[in-house]
């Protein structure tokens, strides 16, 4: 029988960032994967002959520059690329382009609206503020209000006293914009449907929430606090393919002597008398450690992996409660050619950036409607990339590969599971959509990827197919993460840890859980986490 | 309104204060002021005090009382403060009843269903248990309606005191009372009910009470503030509790009028405020629309923040990004009103005699309740609303001739600004209320004798309402305490010396609870600067 | 709300405006005339618009500025028009100063804040008839303007780029423009308008700039900007006119003392941290202030921080020993506590002095005026000569010409 000293269960982004902090603080970690390749939902892979998918995950801006400098991803092959631009279509023929330089931007906005080509600087400001202030929060663990521990007491004052930097209007302001809709914010700064609708888009995706539901402001945040190379709020995207972060961290642990395991399903983890001392394979071999650290989202770890027996009632109950409805599907489209965009202007940067097609906040929420009563969206809300504009060697030169992220798209529909007729059908609008838009599309089409909840479920092992492994409502963030009482990394039984996404600060390739949990586990251990540098400063 | 020339001339202040408005709000402003021996002068537009709990005939020998039709959240310390005696002396709770048009009607009774008919005894015993910690979260809020909302950068002991004793109350049950009351507070309505209850019709009462009167369904983020709100009312003692006043809800603004002419209140009716009279930031008096000048150096308005600082007041005396922020509350109502004149009562399914009495809530659950909602976000009303129904004539027998009966229903979601237009929409719009009353009385529709709908945009006009919005402001988290109505004049006292805030636009909002009045008044007798 | 917003482009005209991206940098109505005479290819973006740091030698233009007439192309500068029954109501309420003390024809410089008081800009305010006026300024403020129109019957409308302005500047300026033929040019007095007609239309000339020198600034539609600046070269051809870039501009309004917004001071809607802002009495505009005038943004802040001395840094002018220029060093009292930071230094050639404009914190420059060092860090070579100066506040300007207000001016 193995044994290790740590095993991660799971071989996602956030699952190998924390055993790669334990393995290089001198643990010897096991990373168990179930499926035949690592990654979780940040991979890469050639499912169609010659182009290579990042078939979940598609953009890199939120991982954060700390963990790829400590466990020198750039040395294993990560390399992240800023978008160049981007643009709505919309219906009237026309489009509104976003554009890296400032005046280029303003003058694009103008075309809409004078006034809200200017007030963009005023909104792009107080947006600024807010992840400024919440930049900092994301590679600290929670405090328990009700802890009452000195680092938890220490850890509100310093929340106390982060908050109390701000002056009081700017206090009013981020209590407001933390309870608002990004919709209701906008409304305060422009007056253009299709500016609105542009950036509504952060502020709703990945979540079970429409841009007019209370909260999505934060939601946008959660989309901008990331950074290419300093330069907050810019998207990027990561050479090779979302797996080439994960691909850069197997390299990084199995350099510093860590052992990855692949098809090695974990069935069971091992609690007895409150300790957890390893975990049984789905094959029945067993895996002894004293450590266990689960990479899976908080219901398919207690609910599946442990024993709910072994948990305390009040425990279980929190965490069948908690929210992870899936509301995104993903459709993934190889191209024997660049489709044309008619309303761009010719050679127009925007392709090489993201590209939507919904021109107004009300089609938005009328999609989220459709998700409501338990449908797809009949009119979805698109997030598509060609990453091929940026990173050519993904597939043979003039060939591409069009990455479509789609909301709204519900877990179960009306009830039901999901039948293949379903997801041909949802599919089906993701490219009626895009062909209303570019002519010949359909015919360029060489293979095509549709992955709905049901998918993400089984292949990834996400819950409800939940990209954040849980919803980003004030119920669920901070403290209250994944359950009151249980935020910091810690579970009820003694031994083992969380590192998904379902804990704080929550979802999206941004490597804080899987570091923060490791940081928790060496605290635990009395070592201290000399691998880990500082978070960045916030000046 | 293009000038605003003020005049040069000073007259002397026959009064301490000027209320502008006789609104419940106005009124309490007005008798809390008076009681410390000022004297004040009441402004009301109408030629009858009482705002929007003023009574009018809607049919011939057909009148209905008002824009609210029972009290919930009448504030127990103003009621003893100013002598108000409202509740009946019976005690006898009102019961509420939930229709879903299949089943037999839940029965809530009690405060907030103490008890309950109609449901099984296990769900009877899982609502109980979710009331119990909503009463108690909602008891921890309560702490912060009946004083000034903090004010950053200058926390005061009052401040420091409230939250201590909120944050006492939080421990004093215990750890994991205190987690779940942090976990809950921003939640929606139908997670929580989810959570708890099994029964369709219960769950869609929670979201009926958690969404009337603010623009967001069951399902949206911080929808459970709307039933903490609720919870924060007590009758007799007890959370959660309505009644209809002895002699109906007619009995409302004449008990709050007198209140105040007890005090040596002065009341005008008639007298439309045209001018709040500034210079430099500083308030001098009032003009009325027929010239009428009157000075004081204090002015409390008790009509909506907007009315207040952009028709009223010359915008010239604000700054302009408090002009912004006042033109961005958000203060498009979703209620119609609905007054029906009937000959004789009607016989609601699967009610008994004395439950016609109580609140008859029609809404069959949570998803009916959000699917109603829906349309109100681009513009559209309901074609399949829920509601809230009260027979007012049954409290108080000279709202209708003999034998003959009124019915009030609240009725949403009808949002003001409907696409459509409402010179357009209400017929249709009417059609669809009464063809469910009709589903839910037989009958009723051949009893009808005249039916009075107002939209958003009627209660606009009749009770100068910006918005047709009872709040005077949406009441959602972001437009609540420091941010109620906007942060530089939340607290009652405004960037103007001498002009105070004291509507249901002010903390904690609207309601008949008479805190917003009150409190104003005692913000300004404790002669805070801020 | 009466103000009109901007009126929505119509779709045609919005689809015909997305070529846009061609060319990032837009160029001002007199690029070809300044590309004509480019020698040096030293463009930088001024506001969007390609504008020259320099034509031929940065130095040779300052002197042009202080010697001959220097003509500095100012189309990028952001420019309103403010018009309607309520004009003069709301650029009162909306600035500091008492608009209705600024005569038709007449222009003042202003700042404006916003509700804490903070200064959004400075500027200047041209009042061209009873209810007309054209506000210029560094920074873009068209929400601002239209919120703060809120209950007001004005039009405000952007007009950056259909009206091009130069500056004409320097000893010699009112020879070119009398010259030019633009016949009693030479009566206007310091701040005056006049209208002079020129290619069909008119132009509007304000005895105005920047230089602290003798000098106007002329305003024209778009359509007649080439005309105008060939009417004035060659009438400025006997009179030593030099076209100038903004480097030489920078020197003389350093000497002049007057300061530049994000440059002096960050505006308040585009600082990030809350405490860049800055009150007029921080950045040496207090003199602006006219608390007895009807009320206007910012009134109750600025006013309470007075009477409750919370204001916290001052704006100074400073003589340095030595000369090399500070720019951007940090000054110290008594060579150890920091006081402050200098925003523009310059050696200035015409008072031969190492001049400074520094922000200090309160109570530097205010209790503690003595004892004021500057810490210099030249790059010289690739090594840093660091060195510490004895600083001395010394009032504003530091170049007081006479010309700059002599009516009718003389040649000197």
């Amino acid at each position: 029988m193995q044994t290790y000293d740590a095993l991660i269960v799971g071989g996602g982004h956030n699952g190998l960032v924390t055993a790669c902090y334990l393995q290089r603080a001198g643990l010897n970690v096991a990373v168990l994967e179930k499926n035949g390749w690592v990654g979780g939902a940040a991979t890469s892979r050639e499912l169609a002959p010659g182009f290579v998918y990042s078939n979940c995950s598609y953009v890199c801006s939120l991982f954060r520059p700390e963990i790829m400098r400590d466990l020198e991803l750039p040395k294993h092959g990560l390399q992240v690329v800023a978008y160049e631009g981007g643009a709505v279509f919309t219906r009237d023929g026309d489009y509104l382009a976003s554009y890296r330089d400032h005046d280029s931007h303003r003058r694009e906005f103008a075309r809409y609206s004078k006034r809200d080509a200017e007030a963009y600087d005023r909104y792009a400001r107080d947006v600024t503020r807010q992840c400024r202030f919440i930049q900092p929060l994301l590679m600290r663990t929670a405090p328990d209000p009700f802890g009452f521990r000195p680092r938890d007491l220490s850890e509100l004052l310093y929340l106390a006293k982060k908050f109390g930097e701000f002056s009081p209007s700017e206090m009013a302001e981020t209590l407001r914009f933390w309870t608002m809709s990004i919709s209701d914010f906008l409304d305060e700064y422009f007056e253009t449907d299709v500016i609105k609708a542009y950036l509504a888009i952060s502020g709703i995706i990945g979540t079970a929430l429409g841009p007019m539901s209370p909260g999505t402001a934060y939601v946008l945040l959660h989309h901008y606090m990331g950074e290419v190379d300093g330069s907050v709020g810019a998207w990027g995207y990561a050479r090779g393919g979302m797996g080439a972060v994960t691909q850069a961290l197997s390299r990084s642990f199995e350099a510093a002597g860590g052992t990855i395991r692949t098809d090695a399903e974990v069935d069971k983890i091992f609690t007895r008398g409150g300790r957890t001392s390893g975990v049984v394979l789905a094959s029945g071999e067993e895996v002894r450690a004293k450590l266990v650290v689960s990479n899976a989202d908080v219901k398919r770890t207690f609910l599946t992996l442990v024993d709910e027996a072994t948990l305390p009632q009040d425990f279980v109950h929190r965490v069948k409660h908690f929210k992870m409805r899936g509301s995104s599907g993903k459709v993934n489209i190889a191209l024997d050619s660049l489709p044309e965009f008619p309303a761009l202007p010719h050679e127009s940067s925007c392709i090489r950036g993201d590209l939507h097609f919904t021109d107004t906040i009300e089609r938005m929420e009328r999609a989220y409607d459709d998700w409501k009563a338990g449908r797809w969206s009949a009119d979805p809300m698109l997030d598509t990339m060609i990453p091929t504009t940026l990173d050519p060697t993904m597939t043979s030169p003039g060939k591409h590969f069009m990455s479509c992220f789609v909301q709204y798209c519900p877990p179960k529909v009306e009830g039901r599971d999901w039948t293949d007729a379903d997801r041909d059908a949802f599919a089906e609008t993701v490219v009626s959509q895009i062909a209303d838009y570019s002519p010949g599309f359909r015919d360029r089409i060489v293979h095509m990827e549709v992955r709905t909840p049901r998918e993400l479920e089984n292949e990834v092992g996400l819950t409800e197919g939940n990209i954040f492994q849980g919803e980003l409502t004030f119920d669920q963030l901070l403290f209250n993460r994944p359950v009151p009482g249980y935020a910091q990394y810690r579970s009820p039984i003694a031994g083992l840890y969380m590192c998904g996404s379902s804990t704080h600060p929550g979802g999206g390739v941004m490597g804080a859980p899987g570091r923060n949990a490791a940081m928790e586990i060496l605290r635990d251990l009395k070592r201290s986490p000399e691998q880990m540098s500082k978070a960045h400063d916030v000046i | 309104m293009t000038s605003f020339d003020v005049p040069a001339r000073v007259t002397t202040n026959a009064y301490d204060a000027i209320v502008i408005g006789a609104g419940h709000n106005g009124l309490a402003a007005a008798a809390k002021l008076g009681k410390s021996g000022r004297k004040i002068l009441v402004l009301e537009a109408a030629s009858a005090p009482g705002g929007a709990a003023r009574g009018r005939e809607f049919a011939p020998g057909f009148r209905s009382a008002g824009l609210a039709h029972l009290v919930n959240r009448l504030d127990p310390e103003v009621a003893r403060d100013l002598g108000l005696t409202l509740a009946p002396k019976s005690g006898a709770a009102m019961p509420t009843v939930v229709l879903d048009g299949a089943n037999e009607p839940a029965v809530l009774r009690g405060a907030y269903g103490e008890t309950i008919d109609g449901v099984s005894v296990s769900e009877a015993e899982a609502f109980g248990k979710l009331r119990e910690k909503l009463v108690y979260q909602a008891g921890i809020l309560k702490r912060f309606l009946r004083r000034p909302p903090p004010q950053l950068g200058a926390i005061g002991i009052g401040d420091i005191s409230t939250l201590a004793a909120a944050g006492f109350g939080l421990i004093r049950k215990g750890r994991a009372e205190g987690r779940d009351f942090l976990r809950m507070l921003l939640m929606n309505v139908a997670d929580v009910a989810d959570e708890y209850l099994e029964d369709d019709r219960l769950k869609g009462l929670l979201a009926f009470d958690a969404t009337l009167g603010i623009h967001l369904g069951p399902r949206s983020p911080t929808s459970l503030l709307g039933l903490y709100y609720r919870l924060t009312g007590e009758v007799y003692g007890k959370a959660g509790g309505q009644f209809i006043p002895e002699g109906g809800m007619a009995a409302v603004a004449p008990a709050f009028l007198k209140a105040a002419e007890k005090t040596g209140v002065t009341i005008r009716c008639g007298a439309r405020v045209g001018r709040i009279l500034a210079d430099r930031g500083r308030a001098s008096g009032v003009v009325l629309a027929d010239g009428a000048e009157f000075a004081a150096p204090v002015i409390v308005s008790a009509v909506h923040p907007r009315t207040t600082f952009l028709h009223l007041l010359d915008p010239a005396e604000s700054d302009t990004g408090f002009l912004r922020s006042i033109s961005h509350i958000r203060t498009a109502g979703n209620v119609a009103k609905l007054d029906l004149a009937l000959e004789r009562m009607p016989n609601i399914s699967g009610l008994t005699g004395r439950d016609h009495n109580g609140r008859i809530v029609i809404a069959r659950s949570m998803e009916h309740v959000e699917t109603a909602f829906n349309p109100a976000k681009y513009g559209e009303f309901s074609p399949d609303p829920v509601m809230e129904i009260v027979l007012p004539s049954l409290a108080d027998r000279t709202l209708a001739p003999d034998g003959a009966c009124t019915l009030s229903a609240l009725i949403q979601y009808a949002p003001y600004k409907l696409k459509m237009g409402w010179a357009a929409g209400k017929p249709a719009f009417l059609r669809i209320v009464l063809d469910i009353l009709e589903r839910h009385a037989p009958g009723i529709g051949k009893t009808i004798i005249a039916a009075d709908l107002s939209a958003p945009t009627d209660i606009e006009t009749e009770y100068d309402l910006p918005g047709g919005h009872w709040h005077h402001g949406e009441l959602q988290a972001d437009q609540l305490l420091i941010n109620r109505p906007t942060r530089a004049a939340s607290g009652y006292a405004t960037p103007i010396d001498g002009l105070y805030l004291a509507s249901a636009g002010a903390h904690p909002g609207g309601g008949i609870s008479g805190l917003a009045g009150w409190n104003a008044a005692r913000h300004i007798l404790s002669g805070a600067k801020r | 709300m009466n103000a009109l917003t901007q009126p929505q482009n119509t779709t045609e005209s919005r689809r015909a405006a997305r070529n846009h991206i061609l060319m990032p940098r837009l160029e001002t109505p007199f690029h070809p005339r300044l590309t004509a005479l480019d020698e040096v290819n030293d463009w930088y973006n001024w506001a969007g618009y390609k504008a020259p740091h320099s034509l031929f030698d940065e130095e040779l233009e300052y002197f042009a500025i202080r010697s001959t007439a220097a003509l500095f192309d100012i189309s990028p500068m952001v420019k309103y028009r403010i018009a309607g029954p309520d004009a003069e109501r709301y650029v009162n309420r909306l600035t500091l100063r008492d608009v209705r003390k600024l005569g038709i024809n007449r222009v003042h410089y202003t700042a404006w804040c916003d509700d804490h008081g903070h200064v959004l800009d400075d500027g200047t305010l041209f009042r061209l008839g009873e209810q007309d006026f054209r506000l210029c300024c560094q920074e873009r403020h068209l929400p601002w303007l239209l919120d703060s129109a809120i209950g007001f019957s004005v039009e405000i409308r952007e007009e950056t780029e259909e009206i091009a302005g130069v500056a004409l500047q320097g000893p010699t300026s009112h020879a070119v423009l009398k010259e030019a033929g633009f016949a009693g040019a030479e009566l206007l007095r310091p701040f005056e308008i006049g209208t002079f007609a020129h290619d069909g239309g008119t132009v509007t000339i304000s005895r105005t700039g920047f230089s602290g020198d003798l000098g106007y600034e002329l305003f024209v539609p778009r359509a007649a900007a080439l005309s105008l600046w060939d009417r004035l070269w060659r009438a400025g051809a006997e009179h030593g006119i030099r076209a100038i870039g903004y480097s030489a501009l920078n020197r003389t309004r350093i000497e002049a003392g007057f300061i530049v917004a994000n440059a002096d001071f960050v505006t308040a809607e585009g600082a990030l941290r809350s405490d860049r802002v800055r009150l007029p009495d921080e950045i040496g505009l207090d003199w602006l202030v006219d608390p007895d005038k009807p009320h206007f943004n910012g009134r109750k802040a600025i006013l309470e921080a007075r009477q409750n001395q919370t204001l916290k840094h001052i704006l100074v002018g400073l003589e340095i020993e030595g000369n090399i220029p500070a720019e951007h060093a940090i000054v110290y009292h008594r060579r150890k506590h920091e006081a402050g930071l200098i925003t523009a230094a310059i050696w200035s050639p015409t008072a031969k002095r190492n001049i400074a404009i520094a922000s200090l914190d309160r109570p530097y420059g205010t209790k503690f005026v003595s004892d004021l060092w500057v810490e210099i860090y030249a790059m010289r070579e690739l090594r840093y000569q660091k060195m510490m100066k004895r600083a001395t506040i010394v009032p504003r300007p530091f170049v007081k010409l006479a010309r700059r207000t002599a009516t009718p001016p003389g040649l000197r």
